[in-house]
């Protein structure tokens, strides 16, 4: 699966004092550790508290990007941030994200193909986030039209349908699941589907199982891609399992450590 | 109307191994083979880029084999007790792009020859014929660790094509082959699982990836073709699919397993109904090697020349470069 690594975000305690305090060897340190566990992209999020958020998305990105080759998912929910850390950014990219308003999928998917970026589509609108299937799937119709229109390679669209903390709805799971087995159906070749995984579990005891857990169901439903903790390897060999299980890898007697290579 | 693409999409390219150096490369081959480097299922062009061209190997024996039929053994009758001259006559007169040297004397129970005597028939082959050369053990394992290693070291340089690795038996061959710069088989029976299994055994020795060549025990026409066939084509698919550790050439064994059939054995008095005995065995070649072209092998061994004629000339046809 497409892994996209969680950790150089302002909002863990460690990269907002090393934005504060411009050191990169922190943000080099979990690039690195997170390129090792396996890491397709390397999301950055400045997060919220950056006195100059443009100038730190700059700041994250040329350290990184120093420190590693792997691709970059450049997450912020503003424009002109994301386009300050597109402004740097040397290798692929990812954008991360955008709402699917069909305006504002209008001003990304432009973004996206002037950088040859990949762009994450969340399928919630001014309206908010749908809380059933159908409207889920809807938004998801407008993303691929819209990519379609824009010419954009459907491998270049991940379709985020917004998984919601299993505490607060336990009717969302399920939903969700319905959600990637619609969404595949929309297009051939189908886009890439993507949670943040790590939401699934916030404020829970049982982090780490819960993430696997829902991981296993959501790649069985058809679910590609995720923002998660690659550092959690067993979080990392669940997702090998389910994917050796549905026959996208042959199986050896050391099938996780070839997949891991 | 539009009609829409079936054109496939591959993330992944199958690795290209050059077996055979020349003068400048350390070696003494006049020619070098390339095989590998699909970008595609075979022959789909449309598709991508299929690589380099599939090559024959044909056979050579440092014992005169036991159960020839004639209408195979009448080619060679002349050349069965003489490696050399057996290897020659298949460059020069048959076409070979390689020399697959398969050293079955050397097992204890059809000769036992010592390892100095394979070096002695590597050595002979090597001098005789200036294609690459594959060379393969007798398959008992204590034995082939005694006389590889030897044949290996005598051959170092010329970059040739060792056999073969098994889950069970991998370690001195792979080491061997690394040290003197050969190519190594990797060999598995029948079992796809396996097979990756050894490519990840021997990878983790630090053998390069792009110098393994895999083996699937090959099944004949009538005798195992399909398991052999779908097992190509699935690890064909998944190099394709991105599988690095599926990602290299594949070889089988056509001439051995097809003229090993009852149907290219059985004589006209013993089977009058099947067809001609002449042409019986080379059919049953010629539409293994023909059929598992199709699932995605990049070297075929094979015996019979007139079958070697006609599974060129389809590779060309099927290339879009013949008549």
């Amino acid at each position: 699966m497409i892994s996209i690594g969680e950790r150089i975000n302002g909002m863990f305690t460690d990269v907002k004092n090393a934005i504060k305090n411009k050191d990169a060897t922190v943000v080099q340190e979990l690039a690195k550790q997170q390129t090792e566990a396996g890491a397709t992209y390397l999301d950055i999020n400045v997060g919220t508290e950056a006195a100059d958020q443009l100038d730190a998305m700059k700041w994250l990105v040329e350290v990184t990007q120093e420190a590693v080759k792997t691709p970059i998912a450049i997450d912020s929910q503003k424009l002109d941030v994301i386009k300050a850390g597109l402004e740097v950014v040397k290798n692929e990219v990812m954008i991360n994200s955008a709402q699917g308003d069909p305006e504002t999928l209008d001003t990304y998917m432009q973004l996206a193909k002037q950088h040859n970026a990949a762009l994450i589509c969340l399928t919630m609108n001014k309206e908010g986030i749908p809380q059933d299937v159908d409207n889920r799937v809807a938004i998801a119709m407008t993303i691929v039209e819209k990519a379609t229109e824009h010419g954009m390679d459907m491998d270049k669209i991940f379709i985020d349908p917004i998984l919601l903390t299993v505490n607060v709805d336990q009717k969302q799971p399920a939903y969700m699941l319905e959600v990637f087995s619609q969404i595949k159906l929309l297009s051939d070749p189908p886009p890439h589907i993507t949670v943040g995984l790590s939401n699934f579990s916030q404020g829970t005891k049982e982090k780490s199982l819960l993430n696997r857990t829902f991981l296993t169901m959501a790649i069985a439903a058809g679910m590609d891609t995720a923002l998660m903790d690659v550092l959690d390897t067993d979080l990392m060999d669940a997702a090998i399992c389910s994917e050796m299980i549905l026959n996208k890898q042959i199986y050896s007697d050391s099938f996780l450590k070839a997949a891991r290579q | 109307m539009q009609i829409a693409s079936v054109e496939e999409k591959w993330a992944g390219v199958v690795k290209e191994v050059t077996i055979g150096a020349t003068k400048e490369e350390g070696g003494t081959r006049e020619k070098v083979v390339t095989i590998g480097g699909a970008k595609c299922i075979p022959f789909m062009d449309f598709d991508g880029n299929q690589g380099n061209r599939p090559v024959i190997a044909m056979d050579v024996y440092d014992v005169p084999p036991e159960d020839w039929s004639e209408p195979l053994l009448k080619n060679y009758r002349d050349v069965v007790n003489d490696a050399a001259g057996w290897a020659k006559k298949c460059v020069e007169e048959y076409g070979a792009d390689l020399i697959c040297l398969k050293l079955d004397g050397t097992h204890p129970d059809k000769g036992n020859k010592s390892s100095d005597d394979a070096v002695k028939t590597v050595k002979s082959v090597l001098e005789a014929v200036k294609v690459p050369l594959i060379i393969w053990g007798c398959e008992n394992d204590e034995k082939d660790n005694e006389v590889l290693p030897k044949v290996s070291e005598a051959a170092a340089g010329e970059r040739c094509l060792l056999g073969g690795a098994t889950q069970e038996n991998y370690k001195t061959i792979t080491a061997v082959c690394l040290a003197d710069g050969h190519n190594l088989i990797t060999q598995a029976p029948v079992d796809i699982n396996i097979g990756k299994q050894v490519n990840i055994l021997v990878t983790d020795l630090g053998f390069p990836l792009d110098r393994i060549v895999m083996f699937q025990t090959t099944g004949a026409l009538g005798y195992g073709i399909e398991y052999c066939y779908s097992i190509h084509e699935r690890g064909r698919i998944a190099a394709l699919s991105g599988d690095g550790q599926m990602a290299t050439p594949v070889i089988c064994d056509v001439g051995h397993e097809a003229w090993r059939a009852k149907e290219a054995k059985a004589t006209d008095e013993e089977a009058p109904q099947w067809g001609s005995f002449a042409e019986r065995g080379i059919m049953w070649e010629t539409i293994t090697a023909t059929t598992l072209l199709q699932s995605g092998v990049d070297i075929i061994r094979m015996y019979h020349p007139q079958a070697v004629s006609i599974v060129k000339d389809h590779i060309d046809q099927l290339s879009g470069k013949g008549s």
